[in-house]
């Protein structure tokens, strides 16, 4: 099984894949909390860009709502816990399948009634709102007025409550986006992934060649659905407080498809390369700014309309692949 | 919050004030409906998508506050100069950056203008800063009354402004021979080329029409509401939510999917929470786009 | 109790002066560099001050900034300890406001002071608590914040509940003295954590005060709505005498617009929140800003600080006047200063116990003065009502605070020329 997930990729690729993991892995050692906290954000982007992609890139559907997935997530795990005092892991279990269900109805609803293209793009826009909106009503979970998870000091870690050091959450994070990087190899490599190619690629030929595009999509929307909805345990337990106007925010859904964007629409570093240039320009863009004592807001994100902009128009492919070619790289996009 | 009451059912509503909450709902719609009409020409023509609708809405919204409190210079009579402003705007808009996507992927257009809306959303905000700007008129506060039906002023001035634009715009369309071109245009792209249009200036011109439509709609809309940068993306979506239910492409379809968008989240807001208004807008366009995709008023296949 | 910090040798340095700090970009940009801090023996108190300095609430961050510049002076001339301000930006934003939180705590700060807004301000308790470094409130209602057994957060600010029952008792007052009173009223508030605080205490507590009024309707607003027409001509509908409000101070000038344009004036505007009497909404609305009365917390301008700061300030700003925003955060940085004083020192645990003793008399707000419950809470905490007469604001209750009698019920609009 390793050696299929390995075919087709150099040695060379290999060895600094596991250098640049192994960078992750130590990388707290050196880096204070505040940019640990940066490289949380990080990985986060890079895992939900992961999850997404696997509906746009692999499969061309383009949801402008995964906010969705993600507020889900966070408020089913948030409300577990607060209320009948259950863990987040546990929590997962619950909300998973929730975010999975979302996504095959909407799919459901979008597929059966032919709605393509841009009209898919603004269903998903709609999804969203409405669960933005739904959500400031719902009183058990707080509404507008926010919900807050109990939080305790950082005296020790509890993996299994999710309380404590950044430090965890770090390790976390970097376990799941290695993990989705692994599944989403898997996923690609298997006949589902080759479906999926020939769906994003020409719908109408590949239902002619007997693909069942209607069930495959609907997988793709479901496993997309699914892995978000993770992260949005993840933001619950981190951030310890939830508000429907900013969980579900069609902002934090543009936000999460930057990454993939820029890094790579259907690559598997894409999202990953994406986070990290993005956040890491930005965060250098802010750390100068603040040194000429600028400290206007709306910059960062000003910067991060000019960079996708600039690789809408220059890199269309995405910064991954044109780095691929520079360094020698086999990885074949698929 | 939301359903449960712990104090008594308020009193049942009067009718004059659904009468009031109508109008004033119908009034603002017609301004949505020109801010739609723009979209719709973009996307009935160029078939680009215009994220950055609301935002470029914006934009000659604040130019309308700036000129108002430099110069004590009314909204409506800056339309038409704000309008033209607009409309180069969009014109080297399209023919500059958007030109070359026509023939892209789908996607890569809405990231495109995804892009424009972040950065001119964000630039605004550096330049103006988050606070609310408002033109203080001196008809600000008036209203009409007719018996038991109270207009607010403001949005009847704003409502006229937008048919006389809306009808300027249609009969342009319909009796001009560019107006003309633009629709052969948008019916047959190959064809019109055949017989010797220039389609890329077509486009652009198309493109300018319809940032002119939707500056003239900011001109109005600031005698209405506030302007902050935020409001972008909110007018976006609702621009979509209503060509989308008017039909996409149907000039007429745009006006009317404003007034029936505008006069039902005042309804909602009346008879439900108006916190909750902008659901029933969403649950339309859901509704729409299921059972009805070309919209009340668009073509099959548009 | 030792508290087990990360943040203490592996940060990169920073030196921070009033708003700039000087920071090494590059060291950023390649991920890391590894400095150690000699923790100095700093004589003034490194405290950070969280405010939203840009977002929707920038206008009332720069008047709670008005009170920490007014603290400088003047707290060293009543003997208290130096304080070297950090300031930050909350953006209007709960995320933000907890990066930042996390941010001054990790480039030194010792004790948090903010944020004015009850989303923002939890958030920050939370990483302050977390964290174990003391966190001063100076301005947030919502009643949850003390109540989830915090042992580094206190609130020199009323909760929802105080600021409810204080606004009742005065409003009695008020009756009395106008020889008036409405019999039914309509509460429309804002949509957000403070609205909805305010609005479910008073479910919970008008039952207790026997008020001359009913509450026929209850309509919920969105923060973000940028048009109002449709809430005000719900809350006419009902018939109601008098408009009980819970807003900002942008959707106060909505409001008040709506008003104008569909003319109703009730018998008496009660706010139990911000905007009605803020500068921007006297000057924005001239003579029709005037007769609203606001139950809030507010400086008593009888006491003698009080005198003495509303001096100062008026020196430095001539054209405007103080309000909750400028009062309690001056109060806030009176605090820290007074319990470094008392602590004797920097750690944050000697400091928590400090604050935990707080008693401070000669303050500026309405009430007996400074004193923290075990929950971290200031329980002593008074409200006035204040009634905005020709562009200024003025006392009219309680009585020991007061400074005219009210005007009520409201002039109508169209009678104001």
């Amino acid at each position: 099984m390793i050696a299929r997930l390995i075919e087709g990729v150099s040695r060379r690729a290999l060895i600094l894949i596991a250098v640049f993991v192994a960078a992750l892995a130590i990388a707290p050692v050196f880096v204070g909390d505040y940019l640990l906290t940066v490289l949380i954000l990080i990985l986060y982007f890079s895992y939900t860009g992961q999850a997404w992609n696997i509906m746009m890139g692999f499969s061309g559907l383009l949801s402008l709502g995964h906010a969705l997935y993600v507020g889900l997530g966070a408020y089913t795990a948030a409300a577990l816990y607060v209320h009948f005092g259950i863990g987040p892991w546990i929590g997962l279990l619950a909300a998973v399948p929730l975010a999975m269900a979302c996504g095959a109805f909407m799919a459901f609803l979008a597929f059966r009634f032919r709605v393509a293209g841009v009209y898919f793009a603004i269903l998903t826009i709609a999804f969203a709102e409405f669960a933005r909106i739904g959500f400031d009503h719902f009183g058990w979970v707080g509404g507008s007025g926010g919900f807050f998870l109990p939080v305790a000091q950082y005296a020790q870690n509890d993996l299994w409550r999710l309380r404590g050091a950044p430090v965890m959450f770090y390790y976390v994070m970097l376990a799941a986006t290695v993990l989705a990087f692994l599944c989403c190899r898997i996923l690609l490599k298997s006949r589902m992934g080759y479906f999926w190619l020939a769906i994003r690629e020409d719908e109408q030929a590949a239902r002619a060649a007997g693909i069942d595009t209607f069930r495959y999509k609907m997988y793709a929307v479901m496993i997309s659905a699914g892995m978000t909805a993770f992260a949005g345990v993840f933001y619950a337990f981190f951030y310890n407080n939830l508000f429907p106007e900013q969980a579900f925010n069609i902002l934090r859904s543009i936000e999460l498809i930057l990454a993939p964007m820029v890094g790579g629409l259907g690559t598997l570093f894409g999202p990953i390369i994406g986070a990290f240039l993005l956040e890491g320009l930005a965060e250098g863009l802010r750390n100068l700014l603040e040194y000429f004592g600028i400290d206007i807001p709306g910059t960062k994100q000003l910067f991060f309309g000019a960079v996708l902009l600039l690789v809408v128009v220059a890199l269309p492919e995405g910064v991954w692949p044109w780095l691929m070619r520079r360094l020698g790289f086999v990885e074949r996009k698929p | 919050m939301g359903g449960r009451r712990v104090l008594p059912k308020g009193p049942s509503v009067p009718v004059e004030t659904y009468l009031n909450v109508a109008t004033g709902g119908i009034l603002t719609g017609l301004v949505y409906g020109l801010m739609a009409l723009g979209l719709s020409v973009i996307f009935g023509v160029v078939r680009v998508v215009n994220f950055a609708h609301g935002e470029m809405m914006t934009i000659a919204m604040y130019i309308a506050v700036v000129l108002f409190a430099a110069f004590g210079l009314d909204p409506l009579i800056m339309l038409v100069p704000i309008a033209a402003l607009m409309f180069a705007l969009g014109y080297l808009l399209q023919r500059g950056v958007i030109n070359s996507f026509i023939t892209r992927p789908e996607y890569t257009q809405f990231l495109l203008l995804i892009a424009v809306a972040i950065i001119v959303v964000n630039g605004l905000l550096i330049v103006f800063g988050p606070d609310a700007r408002n033109v203080q008129t001196s008809y600000a506060f008036d209203s009409f009354q007719i018996g038991k039906l109270i207009v607010d002023a403001n949005k009847l001035y704003a409502a006229l402004a937008a048919i006389v634009v809306a009808g300027t715009l249609l009969g342009f369309f319909r009796f001009t021979r560019i107006g003309t071109a633009i629709r052969a245009c948008a019916d047959n792209y190959t064809g019109a080329q055949v017989v010797g249009l220039d389609v890329n200036q077509l486009y652009a011109l198309t493109f300018g029409l319809g940032s002119a439509c939707v500056g003239a709609a900011g001109s109005m809309l600031v005698l209405i509401i506030d302007v902050t940068p935020q409001v972008g993306p909110v007018y976006t979506l609702l621009a979509f939510v209503i060509v989308i239910t008017g039909g996409l492409g149907s000039m007429p379809g745009a006006l009317l999917g404003g007034v029936l968008i505008g006069l039902t989240e005042a309804l909602a807001g009346l008879l439900f929470s108006p916190s909750a208004k902008s659901m029933f807008a969403f649950g339309i366009l859901v509704l729409v786009l299921l059972f009805r995709p070309q919209g009340i008023m668009g073509k099959r296949g548009a | 109790m030792i508290r087990k910090s990360h943040t203490d040798t592996r940060v990169t340095r920073r030196t921070v002066t009033a708003g700039l700090s000087t920071s090494l970009g590059a060291a950023v940009l390649a991920g890391s560099a590894p400095f150690n801090i000699v923790r100095a023996q700093a004589a003034a108190l490194k405290v950070g001050v969280l405010l939203p300095r840009s977002g929707y609430q920038a206008g009332i961050g720069q008047q709670c900034q008005q009170g920490v510049d007014l603290a400088g002076p003047i707290l060293k001339e009543l003997g208290y300890p130096a304080l070297q301000i950090m300031n930050a930006d909350t953006e209007t934003n709960v995320q933000v406001a907890r990066a930042q939180a996390e941010k001054l705590i990790g480039e030194g700060a010792q004790l948090l002071i903010g944020a004015f807004d009850s989303g923002q301000s939890t958030a920050i308790a939370q990483v302050a608590e977390q964290k174990g470094i003391p966190y001063v409130i100076n301005i947030a209602a919502a009643p949850p914040i003390t109540e989830q057994g915090y042992k580094f957060v206190f609130r020199n600010f009323p909760t929802a509940v105080r600021i409810l029952s204080d606004a009742f008792t005065n409003q009695k007052e008020v009756f009395a003295q106008a020889g008036m009173e409405p019999k039914t009223a309509v509460l429309l508030h804002v949509n957000d954590t403070f609205g909805t605080a305010m609005q479910k205490g008073l479910e919970a507590m008008m039952p207790k005060f026997n008020m001359p009024y009913k509450v026929i309707e209850q309509i919920a607003y969105d923060p973000a709505a940028r048009d109002l027409s449709v809430e005000i001509s719900k809350a006419k509908a009902t018939g109601a005498e008098a408009l009980l409000v819970v807003s900002r101070l942008n959707d106060a000038i909505l409001l008040t617009r709506e008003l104008v344009k569909q003319r109703w004036t009730p018998q008496a505007i009660l706010s139990m929140g911000p905007g009605w009497y803020e500068d921007p909404y006297l000057k924005a609305l001239g003579k029709l800003a005037d007769d609203p009365i606001s139950f809030v917390p507010w400086q008593d301008p009888n006491k003698p600080l009080t005198k003495k700061v509303e001096a100062a300030y008026k020196k430095a700003h001539p054209n405007d006047s103080m309000n909750t925003n400028q009062v309690y955060t001056f109060e806030a940085l009176m605090i820290a200063a007074d319990a470094f004083k008392r602590a004797g020192s920097s750690d944050p645990q000697k400091l928590a116990d400090a604050l935990r003793t707080t008693d401070i008399k000669n303050n500026i707000s309405v009430g007996p003065g400074i004193k923290f419950d075990a929950k971290g809470q200031n329980v002593d905490l008074a409200n006035a009502a204040i009634q905005n007469r020709n562009g200024k604001t003025i006392v009219i209750a309680p009585k020991v605070a007061a400074e005219a009698k009210v005007v009520y019920p409201m002039t109508p609009y169209d009678k104001r020329g």
